[in-house]
Formats: structure tokens, C-alpha cells, sequence
């Protein structure tokens, strides 16, 4: 009986009407409830309302400290802190300029590889697979989703590391003249040309990531795109519509915010990604716009690499270094997050 | 429908009418079986165009691999050869159809290799885990042994994960005794206690959501280790795990309780339940499978996280049991080191943890997937049978209490004379 009666008062209500109260339509009353929780429910409401708070505490705790923590780092570097390229926080400066820009390309990469891969995988499973396969393929996907990191970095630094130098070498011998491809030290049609300058680049680490994001992203389209109205669907097919035309015109629109949401869902695991990342790349800390070169940096990777040996003055830039990547993180999931509630999934349950 | 079944024989012939005002169809058509029509879309001139643009490509791209530029390697060969492929089925296409229709089969083909290389290459890599890893799994010491006495030159037949096996297991255990509680209160808080409080614990726990495991890790070696003075241990671990899971398993309860159907709950008030009861028999046990696949998904993330543990675990060969002291390590850390080694028994060894690891996580996601994956309230074929049980011992009680009535009403007859409704 008690539960009830906050819920039952949270309605849109009219203004009450005046003392004279002659309206045209009388105007009922908001009616006030008297009833009281009872003591099991005082207690059940207090228990959760704690352990709410204990939740929002832990979460406020770890985003505080490392704000806390970091700001010896941030006062003592200043402004450099964002333009400085090196990381020597025992001497001389340091700075996030060359591992932010590492960990964008690096998850910029894994995006535009794993997005046609993640929506068409998805338009595939929903659209074109036979009815047979279509739930044994969904849980793949979404098996692949809970694979952990470090088997996606094994396969990446023990056999895609290896196989993939010659589509490098290919890419920048041929596209070497935009910056993005150029591969210094690199010589066109020279048989005896050594093959490292290739390894361990952002190309490689960012396939890596895309391999691990993908089944995510799809996961995401794959749930929405299951959704887009049956009855769209037989409506442009019976205009005549190929089925491209019906996926362009029903399922694709009625999919945007999951294709978004997904992909933005995916570039912030990318950016935080940590394991896979560091058994690929060797560490430069120095801006690496090529990415088919050898040697790159992230600020994950950073992190894992130099704690073991870290002072506490370094353990305190490191956090600062953290704190830039978790506002990077933070950023790109609100902006997901308010895409995908704009989109048309239904979230209301009535039995 | 596929097929039309041919018209019955018996109509009468027209031919003894001398001069018909009307023509009649010829209704008998042939008479022999008629076979089902084939609604495939897929035709001879597809196939025939498929396989003419996948020859076309093949062999453009073996002319320019091989006499007009100097490329290398099979990746690149692959990507050409599909491009080409691509294109040229597409001007074969556009031979026959018109323009939407080639577009419909262009994309169609474009959309199945997209799908059969993320597949494909997602099938490929655990394959691969299992192919290098399988000449260390083969070994039973493999599992029964730790690596205390294998030093990274030592064959495959001395020296095991045991430890890693253990203190993947013990650590997952500390981890899920602290967030799963803690998890499922909070879900229920955000349900339940809705306000302007809860409001503000959302947008926090929504936010978490996208902090990289690593800071995780990082939180805790900064607090339990470096200012209170933990040991590198599996505790800790188990606090950076709990740290990371805890946003995600919230998240995942929050959205399962919201699907309860309205409905069950008020239906529950209106009977007089207070809110404790209703959460209690009502709102948990109506969400129970989706719950369980939200913390079982969790515990699989926190499985294989390397990141947390490389910071705050530490790392040894030798098994240990106590969670409080001395340095534990995990399967995914466990491979992620071994791979260091150039040898190539410890690099099995690494793929071998990899692979124990996705056994484990194969286990979790198939009991998830099991339990999960129906909506709230609908039920298992067990779960219903034991509805359809107590039901029917429902029924029984009644029976018998209605028996006992039915023999108390004659005396009470006897008593208080005919109930009045019969005398009229």
C-alpha cells in the first residue's frame, strides 16, 4: 500500500483551482497521500538509498583521486603539459602532445576499419543470412564481444604483425605521397629494403583494436537494426523496392542512432584499450603522423609500461596523463549516449 | 504457396455445340505433374556473372602482379583482385538489369564479404589461440603443475598455469563478492528510489562506464598499494576488477529491472505488498535470468582484463593461495608475460593460458547465454513446471477444503432449514 504513493503523485497536474473555484470544467485537487512507508520499507529504503550512495562514492572517490593526484603533475608542468612531446617527469619535461595524439590515431583507425566490417556483418546477420544460421551467427558475435584483449593482441603481434607488412609496404609505396602514408626510410622497388620500418605501427595496433570493437559495434546495429518495423519493410517492398533499396530507405534510417551510438561505443573502448596495444607498438614519444611507421604511443599503453618503475612525482604525471584520457573517454560516450536515447528504440515494458 | 495444383480433368469439352456465343478458356491444361516453382532469386545469369567477374579479377590482378608493376604479398593480391571483382560485376550486372537492380546485387555482394571477413577473422583468432597454444594444452601437467620449476628453456612437459589457473579463479571470486551485492543494490536503487539522488548516481555510474580499465588499475596501486600499504597481491586486483565491472553491471541491472512489466509491480501494490515485498517476490525474481546474464557478462569482462592486474597483482611462478599476500597472477596475465620470452616453449605456454582463458570465458558466456536471453517473466520449461506443480497442489487444497464444506452444508441444514434462495 505504501509503496505506491510517491509514484501515484508524480503525474502531470493541473494548477488547483481558486477559492471561488467556478470554472467552466471543475479541476479535481491534487490529492495529497498521507499514508507513511512502513518500517520494513523505511529500512529497504534506506539500505538502497546507502548503497547507492557507497556505489556514488566509490565512483566519485576514483575520479577525484586521480583529479587530486594529478594536479601536482598539472601545476608543476603548466601549460607544456599539453604541447610537450617527451615523457621524462624524473627530468626535463613532460607532456601528452605525442601519446594523445597516438591514442586518437590509434582509435581513429580502428574505427574506420571496424565500421563497414561491424555494418556490414550487422546487415548481413539481419538481412541476408539464411533463418538457420541467423541466431548461431548472433552468438558468435556477441561471444566475440566477451573475448578478452589479450587474445586479440596474441593474434595481432604473432601472426597479423607478420602478414600484414606487405599491404603496408604496398600502401605506402603507392600512397606514400599523402603525409598520412609516407613511411620514412622506406625505398620503392628496393628488393633488399628492410621490412621493420612497418612493424609495430598505428596501422597495425589500430587493426588490432578494430578487430576487438567490431563485434561490439555490431552487437549494438545488430539489435537495431533487427528492430526497424516490419511493416516499413513489406511497405517498400511492395512500392517495388530491391532490398538495398529497403535497407537504404526503412532499416538504415531507423538504425542511425545505433550506428552511431555503436561506433562512439566502440571509439571509447578503443581509446582505453589497453593490452592489445602495448604487445604491438613500440613506444616513441614523439608526434607519429605516418601511420604505417614503425613506433607509436598511448596513453593506456604509457600508463601499463611505466608504473612498475614510476616515482611518485611520475606516478602523479601519469595520472595526469590518465585523467586526459578519461575525459577523452567520457566525452565520446556522452556524446553516444545522447545519440543513442534520440533514436528509436522502444523503452517502455507493459505486460 | 509454391506449387498449383493442376485443374480437375472432368470439364466438359465444348466441341458438340455447333456455334458457341461465348469462347471458354481451355481450362484443362496440361495434365501431367506439375513440378514446384523455384522462388530462389538466385539465377543461372547470377552465377554465371559472379563466377565471369571473379575469373575477370583473378586474372587482371595476375597480370598486374606479375608483368606490370612489381607488387608483393597475398594481402595485397587479395584486396586488388577483390576490388576488381567488385567492379567488374558490377558492369556485368548493369549488361542485363537495370540500375537499381545492379546496385541491389553490387551492395549484396559487398555486404556478404564485409560480413565473411569480420566473421571469419573473428573465428580465425580463436582458432589460432588454440592451434599455438595446443602443444602445451595436450600436456595434464599443463594444469596440475605451476611454472616454479620450469624455467623458460625447460620442454612443455614440466611446468604448468596451475597458479595462474587458481588465481584467476580466486580473484574472480573476491571480485564478484564485492560487485555483484553491490552491484544488484545500486541497480535496485536506481530503480526503486527514484529521485533527484538517483538521478545524480546514474549520470556518475553511466559515466564510469567509460573509464579505460587501466585507470582502474591505476586508482587502486595508488591507494591500496602506495598509501595504505597493501602488498601487490590478488585482493587488490580483485578491487580494481570490482572497480571496473561495478559502472557495467549497474548499467546492465538498471536496464533489465526497467523491462518488469509495470503492470506485475502495481499489481502487487494493489494487493497491499509494501515496496520491500514487491522488490523481494515481485521485481527480482521477474528480472532473475537477466540479472544473472548481466553479472555472468561481467564476470567475463573481468576474466580478461590484463590491464587492472599487470598494475596491481603483481607477478610470480609459484602458487599462491592467500589472497592478502605475495603477488597472484591471472590467466590473461599469465599469457600477456609469457609472450615476452623468445622461447618458443614459453610463448606455448602463453597461448595456452590464452586458450584455458577462453575456455573459461566460452563456459561463462554459454551459461549466460543459457540462463539469459529470455525476457523478463518468461520462463524455463522448468521454472514452469513448477508453476504448473503448485498450481495443481493449489487446486487440490481447495478440493479438499471445498469437500469439507460441502459436508458441513447438510448439517447446517438440518440446522437453519433450507436456505431461503430455494424456496422461490
Amino acid at each position: 500500500m505504501a509503496g505506491l504513493t510517491t509514484r501515484a503523485s508524480t503525474g502531470r497536474h493541473a494548477k488547483p483551482d481558486g477559492p471561488d473555484g467556478a470554472g467552466p470544467i471543475p479541476i479535481r485537487r491534487r490529492r495529497e497521500s498521507k499514508a507513511k512507508y512502513g518500517l520494513t520499507d523505511r529500512v529497504f529504503r534506506g539500505v538502497a538509498r546507502s548503497g547507492g550512495g557507497l556505489v556514488l562514492l566509490i565512483m566519485v572517490l576514483v575520479g577525484t583521486f586521480l583529479a587530486y593526484r594529478a594536479a601536482e603533475a598539472l601545476r608543476h608542468a603548466g601549460f607544456s603539459f599539453l604541447t610537450t612531446q617527451a615523457w621524462n617527469p624524473d627530468g626535463g619535461g613532460f607532456g601528452i602532445a605525442a601519446v594523445m595524439v597516438g591514442t586518437i590515431l590509434i582509435a581513429l583507425v580502428a574505427v574506420v576499419v571496424a565500421l563497414p566490417l561491424a555494418m556490414g556483418a550487422a546487415l548481413y546477420i539481419v538481412e541476408y543470412a539464411p533463418r538457420r544460421i541467423q541466431r548461431g551467427l548472433i552468438s558468435l558475435v556477441d561471444l566475440m564481444a566477451a573475448v578478452p584483449s589479450v587474445v586479440y593482441g596474441l593474434w595481432g603481434a604473432f601472426f597479423l604483425q607478420w602478414k600484414i607488412i606487405s599491404l603496408s609496404k604496398w600502401i605506402s609505396d603507392w600512397f606514400g605521397w599523402i603525409p598520412l602514408f609516407k613511411v620514412d626510410g622506406a625505398r620503392r622497388g628496393d628488393p633488399l629494403a628492410t621490412a621493420t620500418v612497418y612493424t609495430s605501427s598505428t596501422f597495425i595496433a589500430g587493426i588490432v583494436v578494430a578487430m576487438m570493437v567490431a563485434p561490439i559495434a555490431c552487437s549494438i546495429m545488430r539489435e537495431a537494426f533487427g528492430q526497424a518495423p516490419p511493416g516499413e519493410r513489406e511497405g517498400a517492398f511492395a512500392l517495388g523496392a530491391t532490398r538495398w533499396g529497403m535497407i537504404r530507405s526503412v532499416v538504415l534510417p531507423f538504425g542511425r542512432g545505433a550506428i552511431v551510438g555503436g561506433t562512439m561505443l566502440g571509439l571509447g573502448r578503443a581509446l582505453g584499450e589497453t593490452i592489445a596495444v602495448v604487445m604491438i607498438i613500440s613506444p616513441v614519444f614523439r608526434i607519429q603522423p605516418h601511420i604505417l611507421q614503425n613506433g607509436t604511443s598511448s596513453i593506456a599503453s604509457l600508463i601499463a609500461l611505466r608504473v612498475g618503475e614510476a616515482s611518485p612525482f611520475a606516478i602523479s604525471a601519469l595520472m595526469a596523463a590518465g585523467l586526459a584520457l578519461f575525459a577523452l573517454t567520457l566525452l565520446v560516450n556522452f556524446a553516444a549516449a545522447s545519440v543513442v536515447a534520440r533514436s528509436r528504440s522502444g523503452a517502455v515494458s507493459d505486460g | 504457396m509454391t506449387t498449383l495444383k493442376s485443374a480437375p480433368v472432368g470439364a466438359t469439352e465444348p466441341e458438340t455445340q455447333p456455334t458457341p456465343r461465348t469462347t471458354l478458356p481451355d481450362r484443362t491444361g496440361p495434365t501431367g505433374q506439375q513440378t514446384p516453382r523455384h522462388l530462389g532469386t538466385i539465377r543461372t545469369t547470377d552465377v554465371l556473372s559472379l563466377i565471369g567477374a571473379l575469373a575477370a579479377s583473378l586474372t587482371m590482378t595476375g597480370l598486374l602482379w606479375t608483368q606490370l608493376s612489381p607488387f608483393t604479398g597475398v594481402l595485397g593480391y587479395v584486396v586488388t583482385s577483390w576490388i576488381l571483382f567488385v567492379l567488374g560485376y558490377a558492369l556485368l550486372v548493369s549488361f542485363d538489369e537495370n540500375r537499381p537492380t545492379m546496385w541491389d546485387r553490387v551492395t549484396s555482394l559487398v555486404v556478404h564479404s564485409l560480413a565473411v571477413v569480420l566473421l571469419g577473422v573473428l573465428v580465425f583468432v580463436i582458432y589460432y589461440t588454440f592451434d599455438r597454444g595446443w602443444s602445451a594444452i595436450v600436456h595434464s601437467n599443463f594444469f596440475t603443475q605451476d611454472l616454479r620449476n620450469a624455467g623458460p628453456l625447460d620442454p612443455l612437459t614440466v611446468g604448468g598455469i596451475k597458479h595462474a589457473i587458481v588465481g584467476t579463479l580466486i580473484e574472480i571470486g573476491i571480485t564478484l563478492s564485492i560487485a555483484v551485492p553491490l552491484g544488484l543494490l545500486g541497480a535496485v536503487f536506481l530503480h526503486e528510489v527514484p529521485g533527484r539522488f538517483s538521478r545524480f548516481v546514474r549520470t556518475v555510474v553511466e559515466a564510469m562506464t567509460a573509464l579505460p580499465d587501466i585507470l582502474a588499475g591505476l586508482f587502486i596501486y595508488a591507494t591500496l598499494i602506495l598509501i595504505l600499504g597493501f602488498d601487490s597481491s590478488g585482493f587488490a586486483a580483485s578491487c580494481a576488477l570490482a572497480v571496473t565491472i561495478l559502472p557495467i553491471i549497474i548499467r546492465a541491472g538498471d536496464v533489465v529491472l526497467r523491462l518488469v512489466p509495470g503492470n506485475l509491480t502495481e499489481a502487487s501494490y494493489a494487493l497491499g505488498a509494501g515496496q520491500w515485498r514487491t522488490v523481494w517476490h515481485i521485481l527480482l525474481p521477474t528480472a532473475r535470468s537477466g540479472l544473472a546474464t548481466a553479472v555472468i557478462l561481467g564476470a567475463a569482462r573481468a576474466i580478461g582484463e590484463t590491464s587492472p592486474v599487470l598494475l596491481t597483482a603483481g607477478f610470480t611462478a609459484d602458487l599462491n593461495t592467500n589472497p592478502l599476500h605475495g603477488p597472484m597472477v591471472s590467466l590473461p596475465l599469465e599469457a600477456y608475460e609469457a609472450v615476452q620470452s623468445p622461447e618458443p616453449a614459453m610463448i606455448a605456454r602463453g597461448f595456452g593460458s590464452a586458450a584455458t582463458l577462453l575456455v573459461l570465458v566460452l563456459v561463462l558466456f554459454a551459461v549466460a547465454r543459457k540462463i539469459g536471453g529470455r525476457g523478463a517473466g518468461q520462463l524455463t520449461v522448468r521454472q514452469r513446471r513448477r508453476r504448473v506443480r503448485a498450481s495443481s497442489r493449489d487446486r487440490d487444497r481447495f478440493a479438499a477444503r471445498n469437500r469439507i464444506v460441502d459436508q458441513r452444508q447438510p448439517l447446517a441444514q438440518q440446522l437453519l432449514g433450507p436456505p431461503p434462495d430455494t424456496a422461490t
